[in-house]
């Protein structure tokens, strides 16, 4: 019978990204639910030496592959090698980012393994002995509760969402051979954007502008109240269709579907398509001068005023508080 | 490859037409209300306005552009109930030469795995060099069926592109990630899930429209594709979004200052986000 929680490690540059302890914390959570192992795969290049570490977030085994094959990310040479040490160990639960990498790697190893997933979960638990997954639907206007048949169930959780847990524990690391095959895709180029440029999708604090933000070089004073911050800089639909923002920086139903600790959304007047991607935040702030904007309604806090007299000022006093 | 008229060939060569394939879905707009029905078995499709997956979109638009490059036929595929045959139509209208409609209400329960075994088995039976989809449909949010399609086709998958380069057989894409865009090199056949940046959409023109209603749509079901309708895995239950508590208007002496002061301090001392 298929035993065991099990995460695919997520690594950038030879280092565990942040997911991954996300990841493993939840797996120990859900593992001793169940009273199983929790496991992980490594994959990558060069990564024996770290992949001990993730005993410190509760991994009972972790199962490493080294082949420089792995280092940048490919679908070919991760699924693969993925695939085969799940099938061969018969994993019960199978845990994912719900990263750009994750969101590629996790349906193809549905494809492979023949079996279902739920996306972008921001809850997991067990229930009758399985996997019950919840996630948002309807880029969060509604949420679904999801339980698969077959094996591994696969969850990919979104990153920044579940608590890291460190425990006393020391991992058990064996390596495995990937079985790697004829690989058709490769990295050609990374192309790295500004250093310290925290992604929407990843950002424990938002600051977003819309189209109240009235142009491109307005947005300079949300840059400095997120660098205050350390937060990401998001923008709403009009403001990234009118060329203002980079698409990748757009939140909402055709955009990114974000949960920050904080998100403050500035000259947002609150479409059902942008408070859809953004109303699972845990703290929600609405600057606005329309007191009637749909965006109150989701907010914890309003400021009815202008925000650019507002937005310096808050700048100014967080710069005070966390100074 | 079976199916595939990629092998052995430069398959943009002049002389054959290149088989593209778009997948698409029908989807709420996204300007839609959702409300859960009251036993959680699913939404209530009351009052709402369908459209074509805004991805898809950009999956169409690409098919097409291709299409005009390098000469071929865009075929549209679709699953879905009679009314999916509007967005079919949709994307003829957009200059797609014909279309293949999946309508088999055993499939309304379909998960991504079914979607893309019943997609990839209408697939395997036609030929095709490159698949577009969209990379996530806006209704279940899964962002899957590209990925599995490829898998059950063998072939690679580059997901979420931004930008597209075809020369011969070899692919180049372009696909963000966290703090970094990556130009990744594959072969054909492919798929493609699409995602925005990649091109602005055509909308279709009257004379589109006119001509799309007289292209050739084949209907199939899950018995004629000889796939299962069983899904791996299921919504148990939907439920709406976790209310939120009632919010605060700030009004500290009524001052921008006043009130960013008094928020920093809510922010730091009442959410401690800050």
């Amino acid at each position: 019978m298929a035993k065991g929680v099990w995460i695919v490690a997520e690594l950038r540059d030879g280092a565990f990204r942040k997911v991954t302890f996300e990841l493993a914390s939840t797996a120990r959570k859900l593992a001793d639910q169940l009273g199983e192992e929790a496991c992980a795969v490594v994959c990558g290049s060069g990564v024996s030496g770290i992949a001990g570490e993730l005993g410190k977030y509760g991994i009972d085994k972790v199962y490493v592959a080294d082949n420089a094959a792995f280092e940048p990310y490919t679908t070919d040479a991760h699924a693969a090698a993925v695939a085969k040490v799940v099938k061969d160990n018969d994993a019960a639960i199978l845990l994912v980012a719900a990263s750009f990498q994750g969101k590629d790697l996790a349906p193809r190893l549905v494809g492979k393994l023949a079996t279902g997933m739920a996306s972008d979960c921001t809850d997991v638990k067990i229930a009758d002995g399985k996997l019950l997954a919840v996630r948002p639907m309807y880029a969060g206007k509604c949420f679904g509760e999801i339980v698969t048949s077959a094996t591994p169930q696969i969850a990919a959780l979104r990153p920044n969402v579940f608590p890291i847990v460190e425990t006393a524990k020391a991992g058990a690391v064996e390596s495995f051979d990937p079985g790697l095959g004829d690989l058709k895709t490769k990295v050609l180029e990374v192309q790295k954007e500004q250093s310290g440029k925290i992604d929407v999708s990843e950002a424990n604090i938002i600051v977003s502008g819309g189209r109240g933000m009235k142009g491109p070089e307005n947005f300079a004073i949300l840059e400095e109240l997120a660098a205050v911050l350390g937060a990401a800089v998001g923008a709403s639909r009009a403001a990234v269709d009118a060329g203002w923002r980079a698409q990748s920086d757009q939140v909402g139903q055709t955009g990114k579907v974000v949960s920050p600790n904080l998100y403050i959304a500035c000259g947002i007047s609150g479409a059902i398509q942008h408070l859809a991607g953004m109303s699972s935040s845990k703290y929600i702030v609405a600057v606005n001068k329309d007191p009637e904007a749909p965006i109150f309604q989701k907010a914890d806090y309003g400021l009815v005023d202008d925000l650019f007299k507002v937005v310096p000022a808050l700048t100014q006093e967080c710069k005070k508080l966390l100074g | 490859m079976e199916g595939s008229s990629a092998q052995g060939r430069l398959p943009f060569g002049k002389e054959e037409n290149v088989n593209i394939i778009a997948c698409v879905k029908q989807v709420p707009d996204t300007e839609a209300q959702i409300k859960v029905k009251a036993d959680g078995s699913g939404i209530d499709e009351g009052g709402i306005k369908w459209v074509m997956n805004p991805y898809d979109e950009f999956g169409v638009e690409e098919a097409l552009k291709l299409k005009e490059k390098v000469g071929g036929d865009v075929t549209i595929v679709s699953i879905g109930p009679a009314r999916a045959m509007e967005t079919i139509r949709t994307a003829l209208a957009m200059g797609a030469e014909k279309g293949v409609h999946i309508d088999d209400p055993a499939l309304n329960a379909a998960d991504a795995y079914t979607t893309a075994a019943a997609l990839a088995a209408a697939i395997k039976g036609m030929p095709y060099d490159i698949i577009f989809c969209g990379q996530r449909a806006i209704d279940d949010d899964s962002a899957q069926v590209g990925a599995i399609l490829a898998e059950l086709l063998g072939i690679p998958q580059v997901t979420f592109v931004t930008k597209l380069d075809i020369d011969g057989t070899a692919v180049k894409a372009v696909r963000p990630i966290e703090g970094a865009q990556l130009v990744i090199e594959t072969a054909l056949p492919c798929v493609i899930t699409a995602t925005k940046g990649l091109n602005e959409p055509r909308y279709a023109s009257l004379p589109g429209i006119m001509k799309a209603k007289k292209k050739p749509v084949d209907a199939k079901n899950a018995a004629a594709l000889g796939v299962s309708a069983d899904a791996k895995s299921k919504v148990a239950k939907m439920v709406p979004p976790p209310a939120r508590p009632p919010g605060k208007i700030l009004c500290a002496d009524d001052t921008p200052e006043g009130k960013a002061a008094e928020l920093a301090k809510l922010l730091r001392e009442e959410a401690k986000v800050i």
